[in-house]
C-alpha cells in the first residue's frame, strides 16, 4: 500500500475543528492515477464499489478495542452502517498517521489513541461524507442540501433517489475536498456512546486473528535466541558445533544481543538451542541482587533528591508544626508484562527495504532503529502492523529491544532467508524492560483536627526515559516526569506538600508497565490518604472530599462509586471466622478519573478473596461505554493480580522468575465481581486502557486494613 | 508417522518428541491454537485429544497415537456454537490471544455439563489465563451459552 501512496502527492487541508489538527488528503488526481473502484478521501478512508468502508486504523489493536472506537467514530460522521465497516492496520508513515499528541511520531500508547484520534477521524468521516453527497448531487441534478445520509444510504426524499455509498465511488473520488465541514451536534450521535460490537470478536473466538506468531512465508527461519544470564553480560564466546549438524537447523549466529539459532521451525530451534555452549563476559554484568538494590534505595531515601515540579508552601516548616505525623516506607517490585503473546517479530531484508511484521506499536521509533542498523533510510523501513496478543506497553519498546534483535539476525544472515524471532515465555520474562523497582519514603502532618497540612514524599528508582529517544522531553532537570506523576500533582488540597526523587542507574532494563508511573503513586498516595482519615477518625470517604473541592471530577467519580457501592450502609457480614472489609481508593492517570471500591473478605486462615469491585469512570466522550465496561474490567483484574502475586527479584544481576508457576497471572477463580458506572460527560475524550488499573490495589489493600487493621506497605501483598 | 487433526488424516514429519502444538503450528499451519508458556501453565495451546481439553504444548506428537485431536479451526457442533454466539453476544474478547484455548476450554465444559455453577466454571476454567483479564465475560458466555443450549449438555 505505502509505495502505491508514495507516488501520489498529499495535501496538508488545515483542519477548521480545533487548532493544529491536520489531516492528510490525497489530491484528487487525474483519472488515470486514480483506482476507479476505490474512494480515498484522506489517509483514514477507504470505501470501495462493494460498498465497504474500511477505516484505517494508525494504531495497534493489543485488546483494548481501539479498532472499534476508532471506526465508530469515523462511521459516526459518515452516517454509515455498522455492518459495512471493516478496519485495517495502517503502514509506518509519520507524516499522515502520527499520534498528534506526541508530534511527528506514530505509536500507540499513554491511553491516547481515541483522544488524539477523536477530531481527526471525525473530520475525515465528515469529509469523506460531504464528498460522497456532493457525487450523489451531482449524478441526481438536485441540490447537495436536499440530500440526507442514514446508515450508508444516500437519499434525495423530493425524487425518492436511494443510493449506497459503493455506488458513487468514482463520481466521488472526482468531488474536490471541501475546505470546511460541519461536524455533527454531539446531540445527533447514532453510534458515539452506543453499543457498536467489537469488529474482532469473531476472528478472535474462531482462531482465525493473526498475530505475529502466526505469520508465514516461503523461505521463513525461525530463530531463537540465548540472551545472556545477567544483566550487562555481553557473549565472550561461544561453541555451536553441536547445533549446527542437526537437522533442520540453518545456522548459529553472534548478534549484539546474545547467540541467534535458525532453524525451519520453533522445536527445531529449541532443541538446538540447547546444545549451544556460550561463555559470558560478566565484566560489566550487574552484581546486584533485590536486596542490594533495597539496602542502596534506603540509603538514598535519607538523603534529599531533586525536587519535582508541583511543590506547594514549605513542607518541612508544616511538618515541625503538625500535630502528628505519619511515617510509611513503601516498596514496589519489579513487574515484568507478561503479555500472552511472547515477544515476537518477522524481518525480511532485502537491498533496498527492511520488512517488518509485528504487534506494532511504535512505528516511529522502529523505523529509526531498524534504519540505523541496516543502514536503509526510515521510509524504507516497511512495517505490517498485526494484531499484538497483549502488550500493556511492552511493545512500544523505547529502545526497539526485540525489533533491534530480530533485523540483527536477519543482517547477520545477510537477509538470505526471512526471519521470525520467537522469545519463550523465559525469554519475555527474563529479557527485563520491567517496571522498575520503586521505594517511597513518605511523611505526612496533621492539626489538631486531623486534617492533612504537609506531604513529604521521597521516591527512589530508575528513571524509564533516560538513555531513551524521549529523555529530552520526559525528563527536564533530572526529573523523570513519569517517576513522579500522580504524587508530584497530588489532586488533594493539601498547603505544603513536596516530592523528591532519586533516579539511581541499573543495568536493569526498564519500561512503562501500564499506567506507567501511577502503578505506584496512586498506590502510595491513596493508602497514605487512607491512613490519614483513619489517625483523624473520619470516613475515608468524606475525608478525601473534604480535600478534593477544586476537584469536582474526582469527587465526581468518588461519589459516584461510593453511592453505587453503598458505602455508607455496613457490608454484609462473612460466614463464621470470617472478616470482611471495604477499601476506596481514587486516581487520575492520562486525563481520566477513576475511583473504586473494593470488597473482600477474610478467612479465619488469614487468606483473602476480593469479592467484588465497584468502579466509577469519567473519561469524557464515551466512544463505546461497553469497550470503557471492558477497559475497567480488564484494569482491575490486571492490575490486581500483580497486586496480588508478582514480583520479578534478582540474584547477583539475574532475574529469578521465568514462568507462570513464579510469576503468576490472576485467574478467572481470583477474579471479583466488578461493576462500572461511567459519568456522563461533554467534553473530549481521554483515555481508558491504563486508568482502571491504579486505583485497584490500594483500594484491596484499604480494604484490608479495614477488616483486619493491617496496613499493606509493599506489593505484591500476597493472599494473606 | 500419521495423526488425526479435526477428522482428517494427516502425515506428519516430526521428531517424536515435538510437542502437539508445533506439529499443529508450524508443520500443519493451523496457527489458531497459540503458544503462551510451553509449560501447561496458562492454557493458550489447549486442543481436544478424544475430546478432552488437553495442554498441546507438552504433549509429544508421539504420544498422540490414533486419538482424534480437535483444534480451534475444526471445532463445531451445539455447544461450540452456543459459546462461539455467546462469546460474540457479549464481546468477551480483547486482545484475543488466548481465547482459542477459552473456548475450546469452555465447550468442553458445556459438553459434559449442560448447566455449570460458578464453581464448575472455576474448576474448568481456572487453568487458562487471560493477561486482559476477561473472566468476568467468560463468566458470563458460559452462563450464557449454557442458556442458549437450554441447559441441556
Amino acid at each position: 500500500m505505502s509505495a502505491e501512496l508514495s507516488r501520489r502527492d498529499f495535501l496538508k487541508a488545515s483542519a477548521t475543528v480545533t487548532g493544529g489538527l491536520s489531516l492528510a488528503f490525497w489530491l484528487p488526481g487525474t483519472a488515470e492515477a486514480i483506482n476507479t473502484d476505490q474512494f480515498k478521501p484522506n489517509a483514514f478512508i477507504k470505501i470501495e464499489a462493494d460498498n465497504s468502508v474500511t477505516v484505517i486504523s494508525k494504531h495497534l489493536e493489543m485488546g483494548q478495542g481501539v479498532y472499534t472506537g476508532l471506526a465508530t467514530i469515523v462511521a459516526e460522521e459518515l452516517d454509515a452502517d455498522w455492518s459495512q465497516i471493516k478496519i485495517e492496520g495502517a503502514p509506518a508513515d509519520a507524516r499522515r498517521y502520527n499520534n498528534l499528541h506526541w508530534g511527528p511520531a506514530q505509536g500507540t500508547g499513554g491511553s491516547s489513541s481515541i483522544a488524539n484520534s477523536y477530531m481527526q477521524l471525525r473530520q475525515a468521516g465528515a469529509t469523506a461524507r460531504a464528498m460522497l453527497v456532493s457525487a450523489a448531487a451531482e449524478a441526481w441534478k438536485v441540490p447537495a442540501e436536499a440530500i440526507t445520509v442514514e446508515r450508508g444510504t444516500l437519499s434525495h426524499p423530493p425524487s425518492g433517489k436511494k443510493a449506497k455509498f459503493g455506488d458513487f465511488v468514482s463520481q466521488a473520488l472526482r468531488q474536490p475536498v471541501p475546505e470546511k465541514v460541519a461536524l455533527k451536534d454531539p446531540k445527533d450521535f447514532k453510534l458515539i456512546g452506543k453499543h457498536a460490537p467489537r469488529k474482532d470478536s469473531r476472528a478472535k473466538t474462531t482462531g482465525r486473528a493473526r498475530y505475529t506468531q502466526d505469520v508465514k512465508m516461503p523461505g521463513l527461519q525461525t530463530a531463537l535466541v540465548i540472551h545472556p544470564p545477567r544483566f550487562g553480560s555481553k557473549v565472550k564466546s561461544f561453541d555451536a558445533s553441536a547445533a549446527k549438524p542437526m537437522k533442520g537447523v540453518f545456522d548459529v549466529v553472534q548478534i549484539p544481543s546474545g547467540i541467534a539459532v535458525l532453524a525451519k521451525d520453533f522445536w527445531t530451534a529449541k532443541q538446538a538451542r540447547d546444545q549451544v555452549k556460550v561463555e559470558w563476559d560478566d565484566s560489566n554484568a550487574m552484581t546486584q541482587g533485590t536486596a542490594e538494590l533495597l539496602a542502596e534505595y534506603r540509603e538514598l531515601a535519607k538523603q534529599d533528591g531533586l525536587v519535582a515540579p508541583g511543590k506547594r508552601g514549605d513542607v518541612d516548616a508544616a511538618l515541625a508544626k503538625a500535630a502528628k505525623v505519619i511515617n510509611a516506607e513503601f516498596l514496589f517490585p519489579y513487574l515484568a508484562h507478561a503479555a500472552m503473546e511472547p515477544m515476537n517479530c518477522v524481518v525480511k531484508l532485502s537491498a533496498d527495504q527492511c520488512e517488518v511484521w509485528n504487534g506494532e506499536q511504535l512505528h516511529t521509533g522502529d523505523q529509526y532503529a531498524l534504519a540505523q542498523i541496516t543502514g536503509l533510510k526510515p521510509e524504507q523501513i516497511k512495517i505490517n502492523m498485526l494484531f499484538a496478543g497483549g502488550s500493556f506497553g511492552r511493545r512500544a519498546n523505547p529502545v526497539s529491544d526485540y525489533v533491534r534483535e530480530a533485523a540483527s539476525i536477519a543482517k547477520a544472515i545477510d537477509g538470505k532467508a526471512p526471519v521470525k524471532l520467537v522469545w519463550t515465555r523465559e525469554d519475555d520474562m527474563r529479557g527485563g524492560h520491567y517496571r522498575p523497582f520503586y521505594l517511597h519514603a513518605l511523611s505526612v502532618g496533621l492539626d489538631e483536627r486531623g486534617q492533612p497540612i504537609a506531604w513529604k514524599q521521597r521516591i527512589v528508582g530508575q528513571s524509564i526515559m533516560a538513555g531513551t529517544p524521549f529523555e529530552s522531553f520526559a525528563v527536564k532537570n533530572g526529573i523523570d516526569s513519569t517517576s513522579v506523576e500522580g504524587a508530584a500533582n497530588l489532586a488533594y488540597g493539601i498547603a505544603n506538600l513536596q516530592v523528591d526523587l532519586h533516579s539511581p542507574k541499573h543495568a536493569v532494563p526498564v519500561q512503562w508497565w501500564r499506567s506507567v508511573g501511577h502503578t505506584h503513586t496512586g498506590f502510595s498516595t491513596e493508602v497514605m490518604i487512607d491512613m490519614a482519615a483513619h489517625a483523624a477518625s473520619l470516613d475515608p470517604v468524606a475525608y478525601r472530599l473534604a480535600l478534593l473541592q477544586d476537584h469536582p471530577r474526582h469527587s465526581a467519580v468518588l461519589k459516584l462509586a461510593a453511592d453505587k457501592a453503598g458505602w455508607t450502609k455496613p457490608l454484609a457480614p462473612g460466614k463464621a471466622g470470617e472478616k470482611r472489609g471495604r477499601g476506596v481508593a481514587v486516581h487520575e492517570s492520562f486525563n481520566t478519573v477513576v475511583a473504586q471500591v473494593a470488597e473482600i473478605t477474610v478467612k479465619a486462615d488469614g487468606s483473602f478473596k476480593v469479592d467484588r469491585v465497584v468502579c466509577a469512570v469519567d473519561c469524557g466522550v464515551v466512544i463505546n461505554p461497553d469497550n470503557v465496561r471492558a477497559q475497567m474490567e480488564g484494569g482491575i483484574g490486571f492490575g490486581l493480580g500483580a497486586a496480588l502475586h508478582d514480583a520479578i527479584t534478582l540474584k547477583a544481576g539475574a532475574p529469578e522468575q521465568s514462568n507462570f508457576h513464579d510469576y503468576p497471572a490472576l485467574r478467572i477463580n481470583e477474579m471479583p465481581q466488578i461493576e462500572v458506572h461511567i459519568i456522563p460527560s461533554t467534553t473530549n475524550p481521554t483515555g481508558v486502557g491504563e486508568p482502571g488499573v491504579p486505583p485497584i490495589a490500594p483500594a484491596v489493600a484499604n480494604a484490608l486494613a479495614a477488616a483486619t487493621g493491617k496496613r499493606v506497605f509493599e506489593l505484591p501483598m500476597g493472599r494473606g | 508417522m500419521k495423526i488425526k487433526v479435526n477428522g482428517k488424516s494427516r502425515n506428519v514429519d516430526a521428531s517424536p518428541d515435538t510437542p502437539l502444538l508445533w506439529v499443529l503450528r508450524d508443520e500443519l499451519e493451523m496457527t489458531g491454537t497459540k503458544f503462551g508458556c510451553g509449560m501447561a501453565l496458562c492454557g493458550a495451546c489447549t486442543v481436544w485429544v478424544n475430546g478432552q481439553p488437553t495442554r498441546s504444548c507438552i504433549t509429544p506428537v508421539s504420544a498422540v497415537g490414533t486419538a482424534s485431536v480437535t483444534t480451534i479451526e475444526g471445532l463445531q457442533g451445539r455447544a461450540a456454537s452456543a459459546v462461539q454466539m455467546a462469546w460474540e453476544k457479549l464481546d468477551v474478547v480483547q486482545c484475543g490471544y488466548c481465547q482459542s484455548g477459552q473456548v475450546m476450554a469452555a465447550t468442553a465444559l458445556l459438553m459434559k455439563n449442560g448447566k455449570p455453577t460458578d464453581a464448575d466454571i472455576d474448576a474448568a476454567m481456572s487453568g487458562n489465563v487471560c493477561r486482559c483479564a476477561t473472566y468476568q465475560r467468560i463468566r458470563a458466555a458460559i452462563h450464557e451459552a449454557a442458556k442458549i443450549m437450554g441447559g441441556k449438555a
